[in-house]
């Protein structure tokens, strides 16, 4: 039977593989300046919120929204979807920001971010949004979620479809990543794709002063995974991870991890060398000046 | 190149972690957990402090700077803090750890009840973020951590009002025998207390303001917005006596059902779900004692709250001092 309805035919978006590299770094890149545009307006709508650690992921972000995933911008529940994952609920304005880019949400909604009665609400939750896969936030979460929707596609037969899990370098403090971790090897997930934001920082100040987790590849080989480390804020470095990582993807195979080294407020050279805060401090006059060089650091690249 | 993003006009801000539960008018005092634990910690070398990546958002901060080699981060790993914490007590220490009040129960019980509470150890958990604190959703809104705890035997469970009761609760939780858990408010912490004839008492309730027509049993901010309400109501004839309840367990039923056995109207408040509270704790106390009284319940819905700002969210579920004097004020009506 073939239901007849009026909605307009749903597009969607590939990945970008297909094309020339060169084309998909300036993909990526046009992405990422979006992203972080869109991340600012959330951050003067606030006053506030997690406006360093957004920044910071923009390029992760922008890599898997323009140039790595399936979706279909217009149908979030549709089955055949890749899923992304976000486990730090408190980066909820930087995929709000990029679901606005990737044409989920409109842009006209990123000024309620953290608003009352908003659809985008501080800590991000499936409930609340669109393209918001789960109610991260309670960190530890993200990865164990993904260890079972990976063991549910496969179950149910679904081979292709990939399920990402972004998750903080603070979550590594948490047991329940190394529960996931141990699980997602036993079980042979090979189309799981973790993705730790290594920025160096959680809330009580640098990770290598509250806990230190490193050599953080040995320990993600170690536990049965094929582990790759980039810097989280070159294009060109993220998309032949991620190509790797899809390469080698199967439902039965290594669960692979992408370690992203990432810089707290890339792209805006004020916001990088301020003091590296869980919230970092942005006066209500510098929200233009931030804008402004964001631009110019984003043009300035692209010559 | 243009940006395809707008700005709006100003909404109504989150501000989720630093929201402040003072009603204006209402002095504050600022980390008084942090720095009761100093003077504590100044008599007292068994004193040691842990947290779980969370000092600066439970007032650890201000013991970790004047104490740091007493001090202990443990990551954002709220369960190996707890077993760390049974562990050290175990060698003789006196620990506090803090943490948020969702991250200690949902997370940690399993280490609280049996690393704790049945070796009977001197561990002092301080939680914060009790009930509706937060404008994060659920993740952060611990509406059922009391709810959790209470059936964990021995454990010491205290909600208290302000900066006077986390001030005084501090060397007595230090002396109480077994584990407790402390619903923590930190920052800018109302102080109200102090303008009653009123000293903290672990294990007991008291009546801090007396009233002919309407009995308040409150715990926690709930107690500040009791007496608020309380002074509103005066303005409109309505004499509320408000007996404040820091100590959930073990509950001092004799102190509060005789308050309740009278003939003024009984409302329990609290800052936590009707479920498994102090509105439960009442009730149990009375049936208990064959005490046929109604008490109404202010508190927190059986549901998943709202994300969004404090304050909405406290007029929202009825938390607010207004909703307050609305609610009895109708229920007057109504009798
Ligand atoms: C289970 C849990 N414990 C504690 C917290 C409080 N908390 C929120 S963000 C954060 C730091 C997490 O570090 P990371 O994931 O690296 O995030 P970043 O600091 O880089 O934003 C903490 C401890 C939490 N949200 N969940
Ligand atoms: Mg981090």
């Amino acid at each position: 039977m073939t239901i007849q309805t009026d909605a307009p035919v749903a597009t969607i978006h590939e990945p970008a593989r297909a094309l020339p590299l060169a084309e998909r770094v300036r993909r990526v890149r046009d992405a990422a300046y979006q992203i972080r545009l869109n991340v600012l307006v959330e951050g003067e709508a606030q006053g506030e919120g997690y406006v360093g650690q957004a920044l910071g992921v923009a390029d992760v972000l922008a890599t898997i929204y323009a140039d790595q995933m399936r979706f279909q911008p217009a149908n979030t529940e549709w089955a055949e979807r890749d899923r992304f994952l976000l486990s730090v609920g408190h980066y909820a304005l930087a995929i709000y920001a990029a679901l606005a880019e990737a044409g989920v949400l409109p842009h006209e909604e990123l000024g309620t971010y953290a608003a009352d009665g908003s659809r985008l609400p501080m800590s991000a939750m499936c409930t609340y949004t669109p393209g918001v896969e789960i109610s991260g936030g309670s960190l530890g979460h993200g990865l164990g979620l993904g260890v079972g929707q990976a063991l549910g596609l496969r179950h149910q037969g679904m081979a292709d479809q990939k399920v990402l899990v972004l998750f903080g370098d603070g979550e590594l403090d948490e047991g329940s990543t190394w529960e996931a971790a141990m699980s997602a090897a036993h079980w042979k997930l090979g189309n799981l794709i973790g993705i730790v934001d290594m920025n160096g920082l959680q809330a009580d100040g640098r990770t290598e002063d509250v806990l230190s987790n490193e050599p953080q590849e040995d320990r993600w080989r170690a536990f049965g995974w094929h582990t790759q480390r980039v810097d989280g804020n070159d294009p060109l470095e993220l998309i032949r991870a991620f190509d790797a990582a899809v390469a080698l993807a199967a439902p039965t195979g290594q669960p692979h991890m992408i370690i992203c080294d990432t810089r707290l407020g890339k792209g805006v050279p004020r916001l990088e060398s301020r003091e590296k805060l869980h919230f970092m401090k942005i006066a209500a006059d510098e929200w233009d000046p931030c804008r402004v060089e964001l631009t110019a650091s984003y043009t300035a690249e692209e010559k | 190149m243009t940006t395809t993003a707008t700005k709006s006009a100003q909404p109504l801000r989150s501000a989720a972690m630093i929201a402040s539960i003072a009603d204006a008018g209402v002095r504050t005092t600022s980390a008084p957990f942090g720095h009761a634990l100093n003077a504590l910690a100044a008599v007292d070398p068994r004193i040691v402090g842990l947290t779980a990546d969370l000092s600066k958002y439970t007032d650890m901060h201000i013991f970790a700077a004047e104490y740091p080699d007493r001090f202990f981060e443990m990551g954002m790993a709220e369960q190996v803090m707890m077993m760390a914490a049974a562990g050290m007590a175990q060698t003789g220490l006196v620990p506090f750890a803090s943490t948020y009040s969702v991250f200690a129960t949902r997370r940690a019980y399993d280490f609280i009840c049996l690393d704790m509470a049945e070796p009977k150890l001197n561990v002092n958990l301080v939680s914060a973020l009790p009930g509706l604190t937060t404008g994060y959703g659920p993740s952060h809104q611990a509406t059922e951590d009391i709810a959790i705890l209470r059936g964990m035997p021995d454990l010491t469970i205290v909600d208290p009002c302000d900066a006077v009761d986390i001030e005084q609760a501090v060397p007595q939780l230090a002396a109480c025998e077994g584990p407790t858990y402390t619903r923590l408010l930190r920052g800018a912490v109302p102080r109200i207390l102090d303008d009653y004839d009123y000293t903290f008492e672990l294990g007991k309730a008291k009546v801090v303001r007396p009233g002919q027509d309407v009995v308040f049993v409150a715990s926690g901010l709930m107690t500040m917005r009791g007496l608020l309400a309380a002074e509103e109501l005066a303005k409109r004839g309505v004499d509320v006596c408000v007996v404040h309840a820091p100590t959930i367990k073990p509950f001092d039923a004799d102190t509060v059902v005789e308050q309740i056995d009278t003939d003024r109207m009984a409302f329990t408040l609290e800052n936590h779900t009707i479920v498994g509270g102090l509105f439960e704790s009442v009730a149990g106390a009375l049936v208990k004692r064959g005490v046929g009284r109604q008490v109404r319940a202010i508190g927190l819905p059986d549901e998943f709250l709202d994300a969004g700002a404090l304050p909405t969210l406290h007029d929202r579920y009825g938390l607010s001092t207004q909703a307050v004097v609305n609610r009895v004020l109708a229920e007057l009506v109504g009798r």
